[in-house]
């Protein structure tokens, strides 16, 4: 167990190394870009005052060093600059639309792992039969499947036989109605159906296919055939023995994926015109506004960090053998 | 015989170093990778003979907007009233040479840093890996979106992102390959005999780990082709290049939806989906046959009644 926290401790360190090469390479990538953070940017409609402000920030008048030092304390204190467009901190800009997407994104993986887990588990069970080549088959195609696409075949085919909403988070006008928290709480949800759907779909394919040859692998160990011969019931064998063993891999997979859905979900988000930190990123893009970006990008890429670490203590937890 | 013994074949030392890799065979073996070859033929004619086959020019008005599928457009009209079948086979152009090329960029950079840094070992390996760890977590659309739109939109800074965004995977896969190879018995012997690190690499370490390196690049036109449909709907694709992507992104932005046009959006995608389900089947089939570790054939259908693994490799 010792080795085991000292690896945890070695990963904690090497997730807070990568943040800060992160913060860095954020600052290096977004230099490259032509001109200064407000003259070649294209930082329409700001006042001379705010892009003095700006200037003054991240202090653009001095060497580059400098300038490094200070981004680098303006960004350990939480502030990632301000907004072109909002000229509002970009923290409070971006806080919003991450708690929109991420009761979308957490549904939709709720989705996948439920389906994918159960259908690579029994397709593995059945090898061969068409259960298992059926699930295969529409796993490969899910995952070929380009996500935008997958997201607007839904609208076409699947929102209107089902009544459901396909686009933004909220009926506008259900809020001069105020109608109380049920009914906002089932029009929220009826929005966050389609996006999830995609999300979970998407994810399925994966997730199927793993489980699928994870279980495969597991299925083929020594310890089955002692199960075996021990003369356990097929149930008994697949729930404790296969899947258990299986699953580290799963779980890690899980965790290592939804780091990099949210940043993923900027496809669908645009699509559905879910008000998420996809479709503000989207924005920022088409409106050239690069803190926003800038921020966005450096909190996707620590999520992601973040994510990765869990996924590694998970596992070190999850299997004692793993020492590193 | 241990396990382990298994797992090293012994090599004939013929004179014959090179290695055939038998892809007739290949493919009489493994159904689905034949599938997935000719599929792929058939696209890269599509490709290559574009301009010959297409009906209608990429650019031309030939009818009303967003018209519907009839005898002389069989896919109907995009919002510009042109042809869609014709956008389709000039964007296989487009979208094919994306896709290897964004992998051709991957696969070197990748395949040179896994190379040196599984050959060399020590502290170049523990940098390269570092730096490969860090680009592993960079979520890989936030990052492109960023590039993109700080570079540019073009053909090339398409590719390019592709290969930055990609090299890591290859770059793993192929160090832990060399890395292997590198204890086996002939490339001691070389290094004994005094050849240089770069005959060694060549003429020893390189044609052992190609197979793999093809098998992966096929993988990852896939992938290319995906993240340039990506790129594309996300209004950053190459303005003057109508790949499958920008069909796609071009029908949402002009409201294909509330024209009900299916057919601008449905064709593009489809062709997408195909292609890369294709590179998916002869890639997974390639990587299965190269890579006895994730073949699972042993296992009897219904039964949990198997054979002894003889390719296991040692405690990992």
């Amino acid at each position: 167990m010792r080795a085991g926290w000292s690896s945890v401790g070695r990963r904690a360190l090497f997730a807070l190394i990568t943040i800060l090469v992160a913060i860095s390479l954020n600052f290096v990538l977004f230099r490259l870009a032509p001109g200064d953070r407000t003259s070649a940017l294209r930082c329409q409609g700001c006042t001379q005052e705010f892009k003095a402000q700006v200037r003054a920030e991240f202090g653009l008048d001095k060497s580059v060093p400098e300038q490094y030092l200070v981004y680098v304390k303006e960004t350990a204190t939480g502030n990632l600059g301000r907004s072109f467009v909002t000229q509002q901190p970009v923290l409070a800009e971006l806080w919003k639309p991450i708690r929109n997407t991420i009761p979308m994104v957490l549904l939709g993986t709720l989705f996948a792992i439920s389906l994918g887990l159960t259908l690579g588990v029994v397709s593995a069970w059945r090898r061969g039969t068409i259960t298992d080549r059926a699930s295969v088959w529409s796993g490969l195609l899910l995952y070929s499947l380009p996500t935008q696409w997958l997201a607007l075949m839904l609208i076409f085919y699947a929102a209107g036989p089902l009544g459901l909403p396909t686009s933004d988070i909220a009926d506008p006008y259900l809020a001069y109605e105020n109608p109380g928290w049920w009914p906002e709480l089932v029009d929220r949800l009826e929005h966050m159906v389609l996006p999830a759907a995609t999300i979970g779909l998407v994810l399925f394919g994966e997730y199927t296919l793993i489980t699928r040859s994870s279980m495969l692998e597991s299925l083929g160990e020594d310890y089955i055939l002692t199960a075996r011969a021990k003369g356990l019931s097929n149930w008994q064998i697949v729930r404790r023995h296969a899947l258990r063993n299986s699953l580290l891999p799963i779980v890690t997979l899980i965790f290592l994926s939804l780091g990099f859905i949210l940043g993923g979900a900027i496809l669908i988000e645009t699509v559905f015109n879910y008000p998420g930190i996809g479709l503000q990123l989207y924005e920022s893009v088409s409106e050239r506004d690069y803190p926003m970006l800038q921020g966005g990008f450096l909190i996707l890429t620590v999520s992601v960090i973040l994510m990765n670490f869990i996924a590694d203590v998970l596992y070190f937890r999850l299997d004692p053998r793993v020492t590193e | 015989m241990s396990p382990q013994e298994l797992a090293e074949p012994v090599v004939p030392a013929t004179a014959d170093t090179r290695r055939r890799i038998p892809l007739w065979g290949f493919l009489k073996g493994h159904p689905q990778a034949a599938i997935g070859a000719a599929i792929l033929v058939v696209f890269a004619l599509v490709a290559i003979l574009g301009p010959w086959l297409a009906p209608y020019g990429p650019r031309e008005q030939v009818g009303p907007i967003f018209g519907t599928p009839s005898n002389p457009h069989p896919l109907g009209l995009d919002d510009a009233g042109i042809d869609i079948l014709s956008l389709l086979i000039y964007g296989a152009r487009i979208t094919l040479i994306v896709g290897f090329a964004g992998a051709l960029v991957a696969v070197v950079v990748g395949g040179t840093i896994g190379i040196v840094s599984g050959y060399f070992g020590g502290r170049i390996d523990n940098l390269l890996m570092r730096i490969t760890d860090y680009f592993l977590v960079i979520p890989d659309l936030v990052l492109l979106i960023v590039v993109a739109s700080i570079w540019g939109r073009s053909l090339r800074n398409i590719i390019i992102i592709i290969g930055l965004v990609y090299w890591t995977f290859m770059a793993r896969l192929i160090r832990s390959q060399v890395k292997v190879v590198r204890e086996r018995a002939y490339v001691k012997r070389a290094q004994a005999l005094g050849a240089s690190h770069v005959r060694i690499i060549t003429r020893h370490v390189l044609p052992q780990v190609l197979p793999l390196i093809l098998a992966q690049t096929v993988l990852m036109v896939a992938l290319a082709i995906f993240l340039e449909t990506a790129i594309s709907f996300l209004g950053l694709g190459d303005p003057n290049a109508p790949s499958w992507g920008r069909m796609i992104e071009n029908a949402f932005d002009r409201s294909a939806i509330s024209y009900g046009a299916w057919w601008a959006i449905v064709p593009p995608g489809l062709a997408v989906a195909i292609v890369i389900m294709a590179f998916n089947m002869l890639g997974t089939a390639a990587e299965d046959a190269l890579n006895p570790r994730l073949k699972v054939s042993h296992l009897l259908r219904r039964h949990f009644r198997m054979r002894p693994l003889p390719d296991r490799e040692g405690p990992r």
